[in-house]
C-alpha cells in the first residue's frame, strides 16, 4: 500500500493560490503535505512510496464538472454511474455533478440517495447529484427541494427542459435559496424551438432544417436574470451557446445581479458548420452556433463573465445516434475529451490558461458549494497530472464511457491527462 | 464522366454534370414509344420508390420513368417513419439492398435522410424529395422546361414565389439555376422566409414583394400553400394570401411580355395562383409534369450505372 506520492518537479498551476512554479508536491494518505522546490527531495521510491517523474508535466487542482449526464437510473446501456464516474477520472475530474433528466427523474430524496450510494460504492471520484426544479421537469409543481440537499444534491435544474413560466421560475428561485441551492436554468423558449434540429441560420437555411434561434436563449436569459434581481437569488446559466446571452451576463454581473454561467468546449470549438453533413453526432442541444458567437464565449471565459467550463457529457448509443438528424437525441460526450481540447485552445491563445483552469476548479466548486480543489499545503489531495505536449488522436473507441458519440473523432490533439488523484488515491493512470 | 452513384441533391453537382443530365434527359425526351421498347438500358434490373410521404405525381413520374427504361419498379410507401414501428430507416434500406434493388427513390420527411442512408448502403439512392432540403430531379425537369420554352438558361431571371422557408423544390432550384447563370429571385411573406435566404444560391436575391420580385421576370415560378401553414401564426388568410402573393393577370403583367409560368404542383388553385393562369397559355404547368419522366430516365440510367461501376472496381 502506497502512503506517500511524490510528484517531481512538476508545473504546479492553482490559479486560486496565485501558484504557478516547478515545484515537488507530496501526498500523503487523503492530504497534500508538502508544496515546494525540491520539497520531496527526501523521499525516495519504494514500497510505502510512489515518486512520478515526468520532466515537462503540469500539475492542476482535480477538475469538477457541473453538468454532466450520467443517465442512471433508466438509461444505464448508455452510461451508468460508475461508467461515468471512471470516465470522469479519465478526463481529470474529481467532483461531478449530475443532472436530474433520467428515468425516473431525480425530483426526489429517494433518487438522490440511490445516487450518492452508487457513487460511494464505485469509489472513483465524488458525485454531486442536481435536483429537478419540478416535479418530473414539467415545469409546475417544485420539487422537494430541502429534502434534496439533504441527501446530497448541490443544486437545482430541469436542465433539457426550460422552465418557462415566469411565475415557476419566480417561485423557483425563491424557494431554492431558501436552502442556498442555486437554479440551474436550460436557457430555451420551447415556443420558439418546436421542431428545431441546429441552430437557425445559413446552414439551417440551405440544409432545410429547423432551425433553433438565438433569441429563444437570450429572451429567457433576459427574463431570468431580472427575476433574480428582483427576488435576490442565485441563478446559474447552463451551457451559454450566444454571443447575446454572454452580453446579457456580463452586464448583470456588472449590475451586482447573482448570476453565474458555464459554456461547453463543444461551443467553445465548433460551428453549425460542422452540420453540413447531416452529422447526428453534431446534433446537440443547445446548437453549435457560429463563428461569432463562438468567440463571443472565449473572450466571455477570458474575462470571467462565464465563470465555468462543464462538459454537457451526454452518451448516446447508435440507436439515437445512427438515424435521421430529426429522429436523432441531442448531446455529445465530453467528460475525458474535454481537458485535452481546451488546452489546445488555450494554446492558441483563444484564453489564459489560468482562466481555463480556474473555469474548470474554482468557478464551479462556488456555483455548486464544493470546496475548491487546491494545490497547498493541508489541501485535499484532489490532484491532475497533465503532459502538455504528449500528441494523441482521439479514438472513441478507447473512451471508458459507454457511449461513443463525440464530433471529436479523428481530431489530433495536444495533452493528455496523465494521472488523476482524488482524496490521494490514484483514481486513473494513463496506459501508453 | 457521370460519377455519382447517388443523387441526393443538386448541391453535389458540378455546372457541366448538370448540362450532362439534361442533355441525357432531352435524347430520353426526343425518343419514340418504339425507340423506348427497343433500348431498355435498365432490363432486369429493380428501382424501388421508397416513399414515406405521400406525392402520387412524383412517384408515378419515376414509376414510368423506370418502366421505360426496362426497370422492374416496386412501390413501397410504408404508412409512417418505420421508426416508429422499432425499424429505422436504415434497416428498411438496408433490407432493400438485400433484395439486390440497383436503387431506391427515396422521398422523406426528414431533411438529409437520403444522405444519412447513402452513405451506409451499396444500392443507389435517388432523392425524391427530403424534408425542406432537396428536390434534384424537379429542378431538373423546371430547367428542362425553362430550356425548352426559352432556348436557353444563362441570363434570365426566374421568380419563386411563396412558402419558400419550407421548400425543397426553392432550394434545389436557387442552386441549379444559379450554377446556370439565372438570376433567382426568391420572395414570399417574411414569415415564409427563411434567414439568411440569400445563402441558397450563388444569383439569389432576397425580394419582400412579389410585384418587386416579378419585374422584367422571364419565369414565374408559384410554389404551393400548404392548408397547414394557413392554421397557425405563419399567415393570416387565404384570402390576404391571395391578394398579397397570388398570381392574378395584373401581378403577372408586371412580368415579361413573353414569361412563363411554372408550378410543381399540386396547385392549391386560387390560393397561390389564379386558375385562369395555371390553365393558361402562358403555363408550362403540364410540360413540366412531361419533362419529368425523360429527366428521371436520365437520372435512373446514370446512377445505375455508376453503381455498376462502383461495384466492378470494389
Amino acid at each position: 500500500m502506497t502512503e506517500a506520492l511524490v510528484l517531481r518537479r512538476v508545473r504546479a498551476i492553482d490559479p486560486a493560490g496565485g501558484l504557478d512554479a516547478e515545484v515537488d508536491v507530496v501526498v500523503e494518505g487523503a492530504r497534500v503535505t508538502r508544496v515546494g522546490r525540491d520539497a520531496g527531495k527526501d523521499l525516495r521510491a519504494s514500497e510505502r512510496v510512489r515518486v512520478v517523474e515526468r520532466p515537462g508535466a503540469w500539475l492542476l487542482p482535480g477538475l469538477v464538472d457541473l453538468h454532466a449526464h450520467l443517465r442512471e437510473p433508466g438509461g444505464e446501456g448508455k452510461e451508468d454511474v460508475a461508467s461515468g464516474l471512471r470516465a470522469a477520472a479519465a478526463g481529470g475530474f474529481v467532483d461531478v455533478c449530475c443532472m436530474p433528466n433520467t428515468r425516473p427523474v431525480n425530483d426526489s430524496r429517494v433518487v438522490t440517495e440511490m445516487l450518492v450510494a452508487k457513487a460511494r460504492a464505485a469509489g472513483t471520484v465524488r458525485l454531486h447529484p442536481i435536483g429537478a426544479i419540478t416535479v418530473g421537469q414539467k415545469g409546475e409543481q417544485l420539487a422537494e427541494m430541502a429534502d434534496m440537499k439533504a441527501a446530497g444534491a448541490v443544486a437545482v435544474s430541469d436542465d433539457g427542459r426550460c422552465v418557462t413560466s415566469s411565475h415557476v421560475m419566480r417561485r423557483a428561485l425563491e424557494y431554492a435559496s431558501t436552502f442556498d441551492l442555486p437554479v440551474i436554468q436550460h436557457a430555451e423558449d420551447h415556443a420558439l424551438t418546436e421542431g428545431a434540429q441546429m441552430h437557425e441560420g445559413a446552414i439551417s437555411t440551405r440544409l432545410g432544417l429547423r432551425g433553433w434561434p438565438r433569441v429563444a436563449e437570450d429572451v429567457i436569459v433576459a427574463r431570468d436574470i431580472l427575476l433574480a434581481e428582483y427576488v435576490g437569488a442565485r441563478y446559474h446559466v447552463a451551457h451559454v451557446s450566444t454571443a447575446g446571452a454572454a452580453r446579457l451576463i456580463r452586464e448583470g454581473k456588472e449590475r451586482g445581479v447573482p448570476v453565474t454561467a458555464e459554456v461547453t468546449p463543444h461551443h467553445l470549438l465548433l460551428t453549425h458548420e460542422a452540420l453540413l453533413g447531416y452529422d447526428p453526432v453534431c446534433k446537440v442541444n443547445p446548437p453549435l452556433r457560429e463563428a461569432s458567437d463562438v468567440e463571443a464565449l472565449r473572450k466571455a471565459l477570458a474575462d470571467g463573465t462565464i465563470d465555468c467550463v462543464a462538459t454537457d457529457h451526454a452518451p448516446h448509443g447508435v440507436l439515437d445516434k445512427n438515424v435521421e438528424l430529426a429522429e436523432a437525441a441531442p448531446g455529445m460526450i465530453g467528460l475525458e475529451l474535454c481537458l485535452p481540447l481546451l488546452l489546445g485552445l488555450a494554446a492558441q491563445g483563444a484564453f489564459p490558461l489560468a482562466s481555463l483552469v480556474e473555469a474548470l476548479t474554482g468557478g464551479p466548486a462556488r456555483v455548486a458549494g464544493l470546496p475548491v480543489p487546491r494545490i497547498k499545503d493541508g489541501a485535499r489531495a484532489d490532484l491532475v497530472l497533465v503532459d502538455p505536449t504528449a500528441r494523441w488522436t482521439i479514438d472513441p473507441a478507447r473512451l471508458l464511457s459507454k457511449s461513443r458519440n463525440t464530433p471529436f473523432a479523428g481530431r489530433a490533439v495536444t495533452g493528455r491527462v496523465e494521472l488523476t488523484v482524488c482524496e490521494g488515491r490514484i483514481v486513473h493512470e494513463a496506459t501508453t | 464522366m457521370w460519377k455519382h452513384r447517388h443523387l441526393l441533391g443538386i448541391s453535389e453537382l458540378s455546372r457541366d454534370e448538370i448540362l450532362l443530365l439534361l442533355s441525357s434527359a432531352e435524347r430520353w425526351f426526343a425518343v419514340t414509344r418504339e425507340q423506348a421498347r427497343d433500348a431498355r438500358p435498365l432490363l432486369g434490373r429493380t428501382v424501388v420508390n421508397l416513399f414515406f410521404e405521400s406525392s402520387t405525381r412524383t412517384r408515378t413520374s419515376f414509376e414510368v420513368a423506370g418502366k421505360r427504361l426496362g426497370a422492374d419498379v416496386v412501390n413501397v410507401s410504408p404508412q409512417t417513419s418505420s421508426v416508429t414501428k422499432g425499424e429505422t430507416l436504415l434497416d428498411t434500406v438496408k433490407n432493400l439492398e438485400a433484395l439486390r434493388a440497383d436503387a431506391i427513390v427515396l422521398r422523406h420527411s426528414a431533411s438529409g435522410a437520403p444522405a444519412h442512408v447513402a452513405a451506409q448502403t451499396h444500392t443507389s439512392i435517388v432523392n425524391a424529395g427530403d424534408g425542406a432540403h432537396e428536390h434534384p430531379t424537379q429542378a431538373l425537369l423546371d430547367a428542362f422546361t425553362i430550356r425548352a420554352a426559352k432556348k436557353r438558361l444563362e441570363g434570365l431571371v426566374v421568380a419563386i414565389c411563396g412558402d419558400i422557408l419550407h421548400s425543397r423544390v426553392a432550394r434545389s432550384n436557387a442552386l441549379l439555376l444559379g450554377a446556370l447563370g439565372v438570376e433567382v429571385r426568391l420572395t414570399g411573406p417574411r414569415t415564409l422566409m427563411p434567414r439568411e435566404a440569400a445563402a441558397l444560391g450563388p444569383t439569389v436575391r432576397v425580394m419582400g414583394r412579389l410585384e418587386e420580385a416579378l419585374e422584367g421576370a422571364d419565369v414565374v415560378m408559384m410554389l404551393r400553400i400548404q392548408n397547414e401553414r394557413l392554421a397557425g401564426a405563419m399567415l393570416s388568410s387565404t384570402r390576404e394570401y391571395a391578394r398579397t402573393f397570388g398570381l392574378s393577370a395584373a401581378m403577372l403583367a408586371r412580368a415579361r411580355a413573353d414569361a412563363i409560368v411554372m408550378h410543381p404542383g399540386p396547385i392549391n388553385r386560387g390560393v397561390e395562383i389564379d386558375p385562369r393562369i395555371a390553365d393558361g397559355e402562358r403555363s408550362v404547368i403540364l410540360d413540366q409534369v412531361e419533362a419529368g419522366v425523360a429527366v428521371r430516365m436520365a437520372v435512373l440510367e446514370h446512377v445505375v450505372r455508376a453503381g455498376d461501376a462502383a461495384r466492378a472496381s470494389a
